[in-house]
């Protein structure tokens, strides 16, 4: 098969399918377990800070890029006007 | 002990309506007592390709908000005295179906046939929630293409996670079956290899149906396949997929077609 297909100069595609399918597949499977973690961590992150002041749901945004060398988690609350000098986490 | 068996894949167009009349229609063929039910309510099909379209008086939402009883519902297939279809309802909205409503549903099936088997609609929602959430087991249709697979590994983590039996913490049975599969472009390097959706989904494998023209026709005709051309490859893969299904164990093969002298000269000719 591969010197026919070095002949016609022309690579298969299947194994170039199974290939991105397998990168692909690998990193969407993290990522569900993931969105789970940052859900749960978006929560309970949310439950200490509205002890102490009154942030909005949709105002917390959480991140995570995990990276081969280094992770990042990645908090960006916004705080209403009134209580500014309280605190401004990112 | 009634199986409640959903033939779903995420991806349209993969199958599903066509194995769910095929694997229906083959279990009955076995003397089995089955029921075939359509859970794309809106864009029904499966009475349709079971050629039960002009017989259809109430349908599953119409049971599922007690207008009618299952008994009027249900219809009983000309050909194969074993097999029932409770159709989808064409003109009500999908939302018209609830959970309490589908759990009795599939409680009174349960009681009056041997197989239940939900022909899924496509995609992640609602419906498709819905018409796994009672499965005891799963056919996962499955093109060997990349977005038929990537939509299927979506499906396998979903009846992983959100049936009722992974609710209570037991296991869903999950059935690969490829379909549309042409040997000799998998062989040629351009076709995805069934090893090669196997090693990616990694469940196990209940048949591979061969690319065939008579899908088409079993469709034109309505009838499910395994009635319009018994002998015929994507027939003989239902019927060895069915007998998967009962517990047996066969290897898998590709059926093919059987040509004869005069098929391949004519083959020949036209090509």
């Amino acid at each position: 098969m591969s010197f026919l297909t070095s002949l016609f100069g022309r690579k298969t595609s299947a194994p170039i399918a199974r290939d991105r399918l397998q990168i692909l597949l690998a990193h969407e499977r993290a990522g569900e377990g993931q969105s789970e973690l940052i859900s749960k961590l978006q929560e309970e992150i949310l439950e200490v800070i509205k002890r102490h002041i009154s942030v909005d749901q949709d105002k917390v945004q959480i991140k995570m890029d995990r990276g081969a060398g280094v992770s990042m988690l990645e908090i960006d609350i916004e705080v209403p006007e009134a209580t500014k000098p309280a605190a401004k986490a990112d | 002990m009634a199986k409640v068996l959903v033939v779903t894949s995420g991806k349209g167009g993969v199958g599903k309506t066509t194995s769910t009349a095929a694997l229906g229609a083959a279990l009955a063929q076995t003397g089995k007592n089955v029921v075939v039910v359509d859970f794309d309510v809106g864009l029904r099909n499966l009475d349709l390709v079971m050629g039960a379209e002009r017989r259809v008086v109430f349908d599953l939402i119409n049971v599922v908000q007690g207008d009618a009883k299952l008994a009027q519902a249900l219809i009983r297939d000309k050909r194969v005295e074993t097999l029932s279809i409770l159709p989808a309802s064409q003109t009500r909205d999908k939302d018209a179906l609830t959970p309490e409503g589908v759990a009795r549903v599939i409680e009174e099936l349960r009681e009056k046939f041997d197989w239940v088997i939900c022909d899924s609609p496509a995609g992640i929602e609602r419906g498709a929630q819905l018409a796994m959430y009672h499965a005891d087991q799963a056919v996962v249709v499955t093109n060997p293409e990349v977005s038929s697979v990537r939509d299927s590994d979506r499906i396998i983590g979903m009846l992983d996670s959100t049936t009722e039996r992974a609710k209570k913490g037991e296991k869903i049975d999950k059935h690969l079956l490829l379909t549309r599969y042409d040997p000799s472009r998998a062989a040629r390097g351009e076709m995805l290899r069934t090893e090669d959706v196997l090693e990616i989904l990694s469940i196990p494998l209940l048949g591979i149906i061969p690319e065939s023209e008579e899908v088409l026709r079993a469709s034109n005709l309505g009838m499910p396949v395994t009635l319009s051309n018994p002998t015929s490859a994507p027939s003989r893969a239902y019927f060895e997929a069915v007998r998967r299904l009962e517990g047996e164990t066969l290897d898998v093969s590709v059926p093919t077609e059987r040509k004869g002298l005069f098929d391949w000269l004519f083959k020949r000719s036209v090509a």
